[in-house]
């Protein structure tokens, strides 16, 4: 993109007309709308570190002798634990799936992508149900060979596996298209020069991806750092569990604010440090399939391989979706009520308005980079779309608290005017969207940025030349052309969406309970069962993109 | 057909296209060529109307389309455009692509104007297809097919061929000049290849720094090039000091050239001087001539071997360089001395850009 749009402005005078697409919109005010959208995603922060100006001292110095601690430790270990569990496994079924051949290569090839369909927090209280003393694994054991124990899942250990097991695939995605486009030249060169192919694997492959492993690695610690479902599970104390409770339990907006401030600073060091990597990603030696030539394992490695990707699908996908299963028939025909239905209209609800705001949010963002391309709308592309690193609960807390002040100010208004009441915007959705589309606005942004890179300036003018009209071009070129793209779009934004759960348990109205509030609902009360039915339909509803995933990635690569 | 007069366009402060003034009568190809940056691409996106002009006029079919004042919007100028990189809508077929300007005909004018294209571009089988399956060459014909279906009143083209291999570029432009006679279609073509503007235009336009510097046929641009930088950038060819004897005669290391020295050489050039003045003489690699017989002889420095001929750089006894065009059984080797002479038509001769005297 910045090739693209540093052509486009080196030709762009400085009266250039927008080639007809929204010719009303001069440049200024697509500035002005791409600024707007920006604002969405600096506002919360800025009024999170605003808090710092009107500190409450008693909870702070609470807050900084009893929580803090047992916060940063708890953080400090998870995502080290997570960090080195996600590379090991992703790094290595990526570099298996791409470059050995074994029995099921294949098929493991997408399979052990779909463990992104299952949400963290899904993972952890099936593994809980599993492997507890009292779970049927244990019990077994117990049964077949006497009293004994398994190390105790409710752990430190217990939330690092569930975790890895869960974020493994953002690593094993990256990684894998790194091994398979890049530098297939420079693999071979190192052969020619004598070294064998596991050799090459580590001294050439290896350094040649890291940006990408890094840039994987850095999304799956995001990932860890916002996550609430499983850490709230498994009690494990974390800045998002901490700032729940500052907000439900302490009723201090501004505990909440400071604890998620500070969670944001991480936050940001990350989003740096993966935006840095981004700019050392480079291709390199694309469209060379590795099928014909990949490394023939003996029988013995072959087995081991096989057996390896085996089990990690079978723990982190097979057995998971199994045991939902089992419990979802064992509680069907109790909860499958008007209830249920009614938490499956909701999801289906938001998730659909959230993707229609991300869309239209995404597109104008686009367009805008496109009517008036430079460095400054570069930026403020990025920080508009830099909502993805935030968690849920710190958005949460930084969009209702602007929200909030709003209303009062609304409400002042309108009580002068004689009117009664004590909310205006409070009780509507509009904070949850908007907190949605500031998290989920880069997920939608991709697609339908690459989408608009292929409508060149070219094919617009190619068009308006043969006659046609600002509306016709929209509809019979602009249309076409990103259709794909924001079905993709809205198809991520969706299941993303139907996963969340902080923003949802903070903010919804109500009346506005999602599945995956039932879920949370049913696991803090330990009832996986009836957890098992909501979770399900949020797996398969996660499936969908998966399935695309991974046909798109056979396709260009196998 | 076209008519631009006294045009001028500037990116901010930097002017790009100076007072450019040129026409095309109906039925003629033009062509402006010049080095990237020369506001060229400029000047075709000020007729298609994506540019404002910053002054002057641009008339197409006797209509003033462009002026400081107003401008005509693209699509109602009645004008087809092939772009360089071709601008395909990838989600329309061949058939939907070149169909796409063709909204004001019926359903059966539309399918007979696009079936007529097909064939004129040989694109009868891939009709279907869409424009990610064709090769580059049958995505430039669709470009061109899709250009002229709406029977334009002008035929613009940007760079047409750059993306293409020169085998292939050589045979389109062929095909590209037939099917523009065929369809009698006046045409602006801008490129920087100087064997695609000689091949399609009949008159060219060398460009230079936002200037016309020479509006001519391609013959007179390579044998009576207006000015140094033409001559520079039209063809291959080395300069040699000179001395003007009178206004018929100037003298030069391989001897004394007679004929017209054009008194307004350099178009300023040496107007003034009539003799005794020191002059710069533009040598064609076919004004020097092999002889066996000549007295006068030059090394053979280095040689390029190009199937016909050879193109021979030779050390003339000064230490001048100078081309030589030799037909290829006359095979010299490199440092062997050999016979020349000289084989002048036009003499052309331009004011001394660095004193002193001829060798």
């Amino acid at each position: 993109m910045p090739a693209e749009s540093s052509v486009l402005s080196a030709n762009t005078p400085a009266k250039f007309k927008p080639a007809g697409v929204f010719a009303f919109a001069r440049p200024g005010g697509w500035g002005a709308v791409a600024l707007v959208i920006a604002l969405l995603t600096v506002i919360p922060v800025a009024v999170i570190f605003s808090a710092w100006l009107t500190p409450e001292a008693d909870i702070l110095g609470h807050l900084t002798e009893f929580v803090l601690p047992e916060l940063l430790a708890n953080t400090f270990w998870l995502l080290l634990g997570v960090g080195i569990g996600v590379t090991v496994l992703g790094v290595s079924l990526a570099w298996l799936t791409a470059m050995c051949e074994f029995p099921g290569r294949k098929f493991f090839s997408w399979a052990l992508l779909l463990p992104l369909a299952v949400p963290a927090y899904v993972l952890a209280f099936v593994m809980i149900g599993l492997l507890d003393y009292t779970g049927p694994l244990q019990t077994w054991l117990r049964e077949a060979f006497g009293p004994m124990q398994l190390p105790q899942i409710r752990s430190r250990g217990g939330v690092i596996f569930v975790m890895s097991l869960a974020l493994y695939p953002y690593v094993y995605l990256i990684a894998r298209n790194a091994f398979l486009t890049q530098g297939r030249a420079a693999l071979e060169a190192a052969q020619s020069l004598g070294l064998n192919r596991w050799q090459g694997f580590r001294r050439v492959a290896l350094p040649m991806a890291r940006p990408w492993i890094a840039a994987g690695l850095m999304l799956a610690l995001m990932e860890t750092l916002a996550d609430f479902g499983t850490v709230a599970i498994f009690n494990y104390d974390t800045f998002t569990t901490a700032i729940y409770k500052a907000w439900f339990s302490l009723f201090s907006l501004s505990a909440a604010s400071q604890l998620s401030s500070i969670l944001i600073l991480f936050v940001l060091i990350l989003a740096l440090a993966e935006q840095r990597t981004r700019s050392h990603m480079k291709y390199g030696g694309v469209g060379r399939a590795a099928s014909h030539d990949r490394i023939h394992l003996s029988r013995r490695q072959a087995l081991l391989a096989t057996s390896y990707a085996g089990l990690v699908f079978a723990i982190a996908f097979l057995i998971p979706l199994v045991q939902l299963l089992l419990w979802t028939s064992e509680v069907a025909a109790t909860d499958l009520d008007s209830r249920y239905w009614e938490f499956v209209r909701n999801s289906l609800w938001l998730s659909g308005l959230g993707a229609a705001i991300v869309c239209v949010l995404a597109l104008l963002l686009g367009y805008a980079g496109r009517q008036k391309p430079g460095q400054f709308m570069q930026l403020v592309q990025r920080v508009a779309t830099i909502g993805y690193a935030f968690p849920g609960t710190v958005l949460a807390v930084g969009v209702f608290i602007p929200v909030a002040w709003l209303d009062n100010v609304i409400i002042d208004l309108l009580k002068s005017q004689g009117w009664q009441g004590t909310e205006v915007l409070k009780g509507t959705l509009l904070v949850m969207l908007l907190a949605y589309a500031v998290r989920f606005l880069a997920v939608g942004f991709g697609p339908v940025d690459s989408g608009l890179q292929r409508v060149t300036r070219n094919i617009d003018e190619a068009a308006r030349v043969m006659g046609t009209s600002t509306l016709s071009l929209l509809s019979r070129v602009h249309l076409p052309m990103l259709r794909t793209s924001l079905f993709t779009a809205a198809a991520l934004a969706f299941v993303d969406i139907m996963k969340e759960m902080p923003i949802t348990l903070m903010t919804r109205p109500f009346g506005w309970d999602t599945l995956a509030v039932r879920v949370f609902e049913m696991t803090a009360e330990g009832e996986w069962e009836r957890a098992a039915l909501p979770s399900v339909a949020i797996i398969l509803a996660g499936l969908i993109p998966i399935i695309f995933l991974a046909g798109r990635g056979e396709n260009t690569h196998a | 057909m076209l008519k631009l007069d006294q045009v001028s366009q500037a990116y901010g402060s930097r002017e790009v296209v100076k007072n450019l003034s040129f026409d095309l009568i109906p039925g003629q190809i033009g062509c402006l060529l010049g080095p990237s940056g020369c506001g060229k691409t400029t000047v075709l996106r000020c007729i298609a109307g994506f540019e404002p002009v910053a002054a002057g006029h641009i008339e197409i079919g006797g209509e003033t389309v462009s002026s400081p004042a107003r401008r005509t919007p693209p699509e109602r100028r009645q004008i087809g455009m092939v772009f360089q990189d071709y601008a395909l809508f990838p989600h329309l077929t061949v058939a939907g692509n070149i169909a796409f300007g063709l909204g004001a005909l019926g359903k059966e004018a539309r399918q007979t104007r696009v079936d007529e294209l097909l064939a004129l571009t040989g694109l009868l089988e891939n009709a279907n297809k869409y424009p990610h399956q064709l090769s580059g060459g049958q995505q430039q014909r669709v470009a061109l097919a899709r250009a002229l279906a709406p029977r334009p009143r002008l035929l613009l083209m940007d760079e047409p061929f750059s993306n293409l291999d020169v085998e292939l570029r050589e045979r389109l432009t062929q095909e590209v000049r037939d099917i523009l006679r065929r369809e009698g279609m006046t045409a602006l073509i801008v490129t920087h290849d100087q064997n695609e503007a000689f091949a399609l235009a009949d008159v060219v336009g060398v460009m230079h720094e936002g200037i016309i510097q020479q509006w001519d046929t391609p013959y007179n641009l390579y044998h009576q090039p207006a000015n140094r930088f033409v001559a520079d950038f039209v063809g291959q060819g080395v300069f040699l000091p000179g001395m003007v004897l009178n206004n018929e005669m100037v003298e030069i290391e391989l001897g004394v050239l007679h004929g017209m020295i054009p008194t307004d050489c350099d178009a300023t050039g040496c107007g003034q001087c009539v003799h005794d003045c020191y002059v710069d003489v533009l040598l064609r690699p076919d004004d020097i001539v092999h002889d066996d017989e000549s007295l006068l002889i030059a090394e053979v420095e280095n040689k390029a071997f190009r199937g016909a001929d050879f193109l021979y750089t030779l050390k003339l006894p000064s230490g001048a360089r100078a081309l030589s065009l030799v037909p290829s059984h006359h095979d010299h080797a490199i440092g062997e001395m050999i016979g020349i002479k000289l084989a002048v038509d036009h003499v052309v001769a331009y004011r001394r850009v660095t004193p002193g005297a001829p060798g």
